[in-house]
């Protein structure tokens, strides 16, 4: 009887499948995206190569630590404080308003991402002035603020937003004279590649410094296998840096353009982050050449710890949402005729959400300030981590919470924020700063 | 400036004399002291020496006096690191050796950090170098001080107090107590003031010391005061009841990161030992691997160290809030709320992660257990800062908010 039942379920999925597959194009995307397991090939459009008249240079071009600070200051530069109201602007006027939408369709609204590149320049400030950027030193403080503002208008849509300057960010700080010259000068046009950064495989208890996926050497390169799960755009991208193990060498990253053989992606609808379009990166065998290595070594280390910042600050950015969403909702709702917040039980819980993100908020602004100074930042980046994990979760349970039945229903964004902060814990990759 | 989250440069060698202190003269007696509650350190005499010494050479940031606010406000783009950073962090460093002879050093207390906050110029150049202790906590009250019932009455141009104070900190040793009295029982907490009364007035009796859960060398006096007459130039801060409960209460925002960087010095002391201890078992932890990838020990160790460190970035910014003369009631709060319960879960779980180590008397760590707890406690409870964090952020006031 169950056995009847299970292929009675595989025969209907696949009768779906095949009806649904002829669908016109415009909707295949917002299929391809709701729909977990089916598989396509890579999307890449455009051939990347060095730019005629520009060449390679004879070495990488890096942008310089920011000198040594001497004195304990928690107030952001004047540029910071534009660059953090700009990017605080377009999160409250063109992601907030949308991301419920954006959170169904699995997809970003059209041009979004187009617009955000122009309005704010994320991958503009990361890149040096010789490709076309705008960038003079490191400033992943600076990243952290753009990326907490944007969260606080949508983790997902956030997510969607940096996930191509990860790949942009990586490129600078690690990858060779060839690769910037072949990738770099394309992530400061408008019309910039959709990328990503794959780290996150999907097997219990992931470790990004135990790899399954694999790159062998083979001839002058690699044959790289494997599967990269929970990968922002996937399906768009057409540049992806994977995270695998060189067997006897150690982890690195390896740049593969989509249309690559042997790359499928598969869409990976997921609790949350729903907006920034998840997919399964699945790599059979693919082909590189010997210049595809990148971040080997200890840079590899930095590349886990500055995803992870990120991931901290976009908690940090979400959860300041949720405890300004529950302080006008708290105040505003009443129950035995008077406010609800005019109770302990209820207030206190506010105060704790206030109490933990402040701490969040400070070791992820510690951890940031230290790598732009070159400073060790590897403990800083676990604490705030640790934070997002923890306090995050527990921030987004009770923003649910205290609005009870109306915290689970999708009239409020609160369910949603709870979905997204769940995944500050977990995820790695995706955004770099 | 950009954001910079580190201890600045100019501490360093401030920092370097507490930590020599703390390891050489604090620690060294920190058993001694708890097993002879009630027995004066006499350790302390020669070290408060040092500090008054350091205190006068304008290198500032020792002690409870630290805490005084800057009169004026920072330039645009200006950024101070002042005294009452430098004081956290002494104060952390320090009670990272003992935090119950931190407790009593002389010349430091809180009453200090009182006279500090809210005398005027008259009073504390009239006050330098006296050592006072604070009492508010009556039998029949203690979060709720407006519910005092000691009172002072105008007599010429003196006051007379009566009342009993409990728990006050260092009350038998200290030179003098500012003492949290009301002008008019009628007026509820905009009537209460802070009073000066110098040890030996008349009317004034230590009637007992406690004995204590932890923080066992410092000294916990019931105080009786019986038509005590003291002059009305002990009165701190203004006798005009419209200005109100607020003064006495900006003590709180200055004393209250100094309470929290006690609580920091003493479960960071805990986890410094616990991850010795670990280590020699063969858990070493690894910040870039998934703490669910690692030995629960060391996730654990990882989980405690993450929330120490959230204390104390809160803590050093309502201290750097008050050297730039920015309100920091909130930030104080929060710093107070979350060292205060972080260093009791912090100091229980670590004698958990040192098993009969962490539980016996050969080592500190059952020590700084029972000592974190107060830290809690005193200086506003764990619900008292909530409340305030509560009320900050909801916009509420006092009656809406109970």
């Amino acid at each position: 009887m169950a056995a009847g039942l299970a292929a009675l379920n595989r025969v209907a999925g696949v009768t779906a499948l095949d009806r649904l597959r002829v669908r016109r194009p415009v909707e295949r995307g917002v299929y391809q995206a709701t729909r977990a397991g089916f598989r396509t090939l890579g999307a890449a459009t455009r051939a990347f190569g060095v730019a005629s008249g520009r060449g390679v240079r004879p070495g990488p071009s890096r942008l310089p630590a920011a000198a040594e600070r001497s004195l304990f200051d928690l107030t952001p530069t004047e540029d910071q404080q534009l660059m953090r109201a700009a990017a605080a602007d377009f999160a409250a006027e063109q992601l907030r308003p949308v991301a419920a939408e954006a959170d169904a369709r699995c997809q970003p609204p059209e041009g979004l991402l187009r617009r955000a590149s122009a309005e704010l320049g994320v991958n503009h400030i990361a890149i040096p002035a010789e490709f076309g950027g705008g960038g003079t030193e490191r400033s992943v403080v600076s990243g952290v603020l753009v990326a907490e503002a944007l969260a606080h208008g949508d983790l997902g849509l956030a997510l969607a937003l940096l996930a191509p300057s990860a790949v942009a960010n990586a490129l600078v700080l690690w990858g060779s004279a060839e690769q910037q010259a072949r990738y770099l000068p394309a992530f400061a046009e408008a019309d910039a590649p959709g990328a990503a950064l794959a780290v996150l495989e999907p097997q219990p208890l992931f470790d990004p410094l135990a790899l399954q996926t694999r790159a062998v050497r083979s001839g002058a390169g690699f044959r790289l296998t494997g599967v990269k799960a929970l990968v922002p755009g996937a399906v768009a991208a057409e540049l992806f840096l994977i995270a695998a193990e060189v067997p006897g060498e150690g982890p690195a990253l390896f740049a593969i353009e989509s249309d690559s053989r042997g790359v499928q992606i598969e869409a990976e609808p997921a609790m949350g982050l729903r907006p920034a379009n998840l997919g399964r990166v699945v790599l059979d065998a693919v082909v590189l050449p010997a210049d595809s290595r990148l971040a080997a070594g200890p840079s590899y280390r930095d590349c886990i710890r500055l995803s992870r910042l990120g991931w901290a600050a976009l908690a940090v950015g979400t959860a300041q949402a949720v405890l300004d969403y529950v302080i006008a909702y708290v105040n505003q709702r009443y129950a035995f005729g008077e406010p609800i917040s005019n109770r302990q039980a209820v207030a206190f819980m506010v105060a704790d959400i206030g109490i933990e993100l402040e701490g969040l908020r400070l070791a992820t602004y510690r951890a940031a300030s230290r790598a732009e100074q070159g400073r060790s930042f590897g403990r800083e980046v676990a604490l705030a981590r640790t934070l997002a994990a923890e306090h995050g979760m527990r921030i987004g349970s009770d923003g649910v919470q205290l609005l009870g039945g109306h915290g689970f229903v999708k009239e409020h964004p609160v369910e949603r924020w709870y979905r997204d902060l769940r995944a500050a814990g977990l995820m790695e990759g995706a955004v770099l700063l | 400036m950009p954001i910079n989250l580190e201890v600045p440069a100019k501490f360093r060698a401030l920092l370097k004399q507490s930590h020599d202190v703390a390891v050489e003269v604090l620690r060294a007696n920190s058993r001694k002291y708890d097993r002879a509650e009630h027995q004066y350190p006499i350790e302390l005499d020669l070290l408060a020496a040092v500090v008054d010494g350091l205190n006068d050479s304008g290198a500032g940031g020792t002690g409870a006096a630290g805490v005084r606010r800057a009169d004026a406000t920072p330039a645009r783009g200006e950024n101070r690191n002042g005294s009452n950073l430098a004081t956290v962090l002494s104060i952390l460093e320090a009670s990272w050796g003992d935090v119950a002879l931190v407790l009593s050093m002389p010349r430091q207390g809180l009453g200090n950090a009182a006279i500090a906050s809210v005398a005027d110029e008259e009073q504390r150049a009239r006050l330098a170098g006296v050592w006072a202790a604070m009492a508010i906590t009556e039998p029949g009250c203690g979060s709720d001080s407006a519910a005092i019932r000691t009172t002072a009455v105008k007599d010429g141009e003196d006051y007379i107090i009566n009342g009993e104070k409990i728990y006050v900190t260092s009350g038998q040793r200290a030179d003098a107590v500012v003492v949290w009295a009301s002008l008019d029982r009628s007026k509820g907490r905009a009537a209460i003031k802070s009073f000066v009364v110098e040890k030996g007035t008349p009317g004034m009796v230590v009637e007992r010391l406690e004995r204590k859960l932890g923080i066992r060398a410092s000294d916990t006096a019931t105080i009786r005061f019986t038509d005590c007459r003291v002059p009305a130039a002990n009165l701190l801060g203004s006798a005009d009841i419209e200005q109100g409960f607020a003064g006495a209460m900006q003590t709180f925002d200055n004393t209250r990161p100094l309470v929290a960087a006690m609580a920091l010095g003493v479960s960071k002391a805990a986890l410094d030992e616990t991850r010795r201890l670990l280590a020699e078992a063969g858990i070493e932890l690894d910040y870039d691997r998934p703490a669910l990838t690692q030995p629960a020990a060391a996730a654990t160790f990882l989980q405690l160290e993450a929330d120490w460190e959230a204390g104390y970035l809160t803590t050093l910014e309502a201290a750097w809030l008050a050297d730039n003369n920015q309100p920091n009631s909130l930030h104080a709060s929060m710093a107070k709320a979350k060292t205060g319960r972080c260093a009791t879960a912090i100091t229980l779980r670590c004698v958990q992660l040192a098993g009969a180590i962490g539980y016996s008397e050969h080592a500190l760590l059952e020590k700084w257990a029972r000592d974190a707890k107060i830290l809690d406690i005193f200086e506003g409870t764990q619900q008292i800062q909530q409340l305030i964090v509560a009320r900050r952020l909801l916009g509420k006031s006092s009656a809406e908010l109970k």
